[in-house]
């Protein structure tokens, strides 16, 4: 292409030309890759030619079900009970080569509910690991959004006051950030072992022995709590400096004015520290959510989606379903169902966050 | 309304002392000015007044109350700042209105005192605009506007006009001269700009690095400064200064002469003048002239440069040994550069001062 545009930009292209590729490579290339192989049956090594599927794929992640049954009953009508239950027909005759409910087939139970009187309603998915694991993935960016916003606001608050020192704390809430996930991961899963772990160790010295040690991460109960945990305090720096950025842009006299006047510290926060803080709002809960929702270094280390599927995530699922089970096609369309999220979410997002005063 | 009292105020900063003991009395009511090139104080006092800096030493009473360790807003003080400080996030209505939501007032008294304020400042149509929507001189407005809501006990203004351009600094000198008049209230304000000072000030108070150079009605400060500084800060052009010999001193009168001046007599009006002694005299240009009758003093030099201004001339002359001068004369006039001109002042608008 010798058009003016490349000609007369010739050095400036061949200088970014390494990086453009490179970006081309490893961003652009498997995207669209992903886009593609997300329609066939593509597997990472085989023998047979990959086939076009359609949303086969879409269909076996994405599939669900709602089936309504009433309980057995025995022959005078009473309700059949197992272990002090209501017995209910086995599923298993609905969703295996049932002709009467085809779209039932392949399903398995997710989650049920009872829906009046004695019936129950049973929620059936093609994919329970996968939807155990879009739920986890949504409950800690629920949970980590405002929390780790919310702390990092207050550290940032803390951190923006003249006292004599006071960039030794900020260095110090800053360092687990620069430290890699993974060595983070490895470190807290020993502090987090069930039997001689720091964090047992030091409960129970606190309560003088009242504190029962917990397998912190080989509790169903706990795991996904202990990840949040370890998640927060180790990217809760990043967002600290950012906060913190943005509480300097706010000009001092704003703050004098406002001591004239008479403002209390509340009153300050209200009116002149948070609205001025508002863009800095937006970049900081747009970065955290999209940072949660890849959430798999810390699974991957510390406890591979369990214990029963109660740290599963949608990276990880990802990452196990293509390279795992070798189903790169798999894999590729839950990335694919990532980035829609992705995009959905942060595109709700900028909608909420819109300046409404924009002429 | 209220009077203010400094009394050997003093401001360190670790060992660096800016302000070096000042003591000024503003009466109730009055309009006080603090002049003074940058770095001189007058920021700094006009803060310790304020609250928003400490007070090393010395005792600052507001009323009758000593208010030294008074937070800012027991102080009952509004202050308008150089960079308006308004709120960028509110309507102008809600930054007026911002100390009486602060202090909770209710929505109708709120409405209330900001119509008032907005019709005294002439800005009720602006109520509903953001500050981004505003000029410079109606943020100055909105920020005045703050101030007047609450009925403070003293206004202090810092350099608010600083950053509006001429016309409209001229405008916002005399609104804010008017807006003393309407309300009577004691207002401190601080200044680089000497002309804000002679126009707006009861009373004007010369700094000089952190120490009072002189207190007194702009009249006064201009007609009888007490020291070289005073004379030389005040007025535009700015004092020619010469250095002579005093050749006699007898009573209240010296006669001085030097190269370029002839032997003139002039009343004694400052301490440390010797016969035999050398002194520096001053004039100020408006006092110099070419013409004949305008007085007994006589200085000559040649014609360097001259700007004329259509209703005034500036003369840029240099005296017979070398030295500068510059004369402003009420007139157009032609003169021709290099040409010998005597310039004549009347003795008793010059001024004496010991070296």
């Amino acid at each position: 292409m010798a058009s003016k545009f490349t000609v007369s930009h010739r050095s400036g292209w061949l200088m970014a030309g390494p990086a453009f590729g490179l970006m081309v490579a490893f961003v652009l290339l498997p995207f669209v890759f992903a886009v593609a192989f997300s329609f066939t049956n593509q597997r990472l090594i085989s023998p047979n030619p990959t086939e076009f599927v359609g949303l086969t794929n879409y269909e076996q992640l994405l599939g669900l079900g709602l089936l309504t049954l009433d309980p057995l009953k025995d022959a005078s009508g009473a309700v059949q009970m197992k272990d002090g239950e209501p017995e209910y027909p086995s599923l298993r005759s609905y969703t295996r080569n049932n002709p009467d409910y085809p779209q039932y087939d392949g399903k398995r139970e997710w989650f049920s509910f009872s829906s009046g009187g004695d019936a129950r309603t049973f929620v059936l998915a093609s994919d329970v690991v996968f939807m155990k694991a879009v739920v986890n993935t949504f409950l800690f960016v629920i949970i980590v959004a405002p929390l780790q916003g919310g702390l990092a606001l207050g550290l940032a608050l803390l951190i923006n006051q003249k006292l004599r020192g006071i960039n030794v704390f900020r260095t110090i809430y800053f360092m687990p950030v620069v430290v890699s996930i993974v060595v983070v991961s490895i470190l807290w899963k020993i502090i987090y072992d069930g039997n001689s772990g720091l964090l047992n160790n030091i409960l129970s010295g606190l309560t003088f022995g009242a504190f029962q040690p917990v397998d912190w991460l080989g509790n169903t109960n706990t795991a996904l709590g202990a990840i949040i945990g370890m998640s927060i305090w180790q990217a809760v720096g990043f967002h600290m400096v950012i906060w913190l950025s943005g509480l300097q842009t706010i000009s001092p006299t704003l703050y004098e004015a406002a001591a004239i006047e008479g403002a209390s510290k509340w009153q300050v926060f209200r009116y002149i520290t948070w609205p001025g803080l508002r863009n800095t709002a937006v970049l900081v809960l747009i970065v955290i959510t999209m940072q949660a929702f890849g959430l798999f270094a810390q699974i991957n280390v510390m406890t591979k989606g369990g214990p029963i599927d109660s740290t599963q995530t949608i990276v990880f699922q990802a990452i196990q379903r293509g390279y795992g089970k070798q189903d790169i096609s798999g894999g590729s369309a839950i990335s694919v169902i990532l980035f829609l999220i992705v995009l959905s979410v942060s595109l709700v997002q900028r909608y909420l966050t819109r300046d409404k005063e924009a002429k | 309304m209220a009077a203010i009292t400094l009394k050997g105020l003093k401001k360190s900063y670790g060992s660096a002392q800016v302000i070096k003991g000042v003591d000024i009395t503003i009466d109730d009511g009055e309009f006080v000015v603090f002049v003074g090139p940058s770095g001189c104080g007058k920021s700094t006092l006009l803060r310790m007044i304020a609250g928003l800096e400490d007070i090393t030493d010395g005792t600052l009473t507001i009323g009758d109350r000593v208010v030294n360790d008074l937070p800012p807003k027991d102080r009952g003080v509004a202050m308008v700042f150089q960079s308006y400080a308004i709120f960028p996030h509110m309507t102008v209505r809600e930054n007026v209105a911002f100390g009486l939501t602060i202090s909770g007032a209710s929505k109708e008294e709120k409405d209330a005192k900001v119509a008032e304020a907005a019709r005294i400042l002439q800005m009720e149509h602006l109520l509903d605009r953001r500050p981004s929507q505003l000029s410079g001189g109606q943020r100055q407005r909105v920020a005045i506007g703050r101030a007047i809501v609450r009925k403070p006990k003293v206004f202090l203004f810092d350099e608010p006009l600083s950053n509006l351009d001429a016309a409209l600094r001229m405008d916002m000198r005399m609104e804010i001269g008017k807006l003393h008049q309407q309300l009577g209230a004691t207002m401190v304000y601080v200044t680089h700009d000497q002309v804000e000072a002679m126009t707006l000030a009861d009373k004007i108070v010369v700094l000089k690095d952190g120490l009072v150079q002189q207190i007194g009605s702009p009249m006064d400060l201009y007609h009888r400064p007490e020291n070289l500084f005073v004379a030389g800060f005040l007025g535009s052009p700015s004092m020619n200064f010469l250095d002579v010999d005093v050749v006699d001193v007898s009573g209240d009168q010296a006669t001085v002469r030097n190269a370029a001046l002839d032997t003139v007599t002039l009343t004694i009006r400052h301490s440390g003048i010797v016969a035999g002694g050398k002194a520096r005299l001053g004039v100020r240009p408006q006092y110099l002239s070419p013409d004949a009758e305008s007085g007994a003093g006589v200085l000559h030099g040649k014609i360097v440069l001259t700007e004329r201004l259509g209703a005034e001339t500036i003369i840029e002359a240099m005296t017979t040994d070398g030295k500068p001068l510059i004369v402003a004369l009420a007139r157009d006039a032609k003169f021709a550069i290099g040409s010998q001109i005597s310039l004549r002042f009347d003795p008793e608008f010059s001024h004496l001062f010991a070296v």
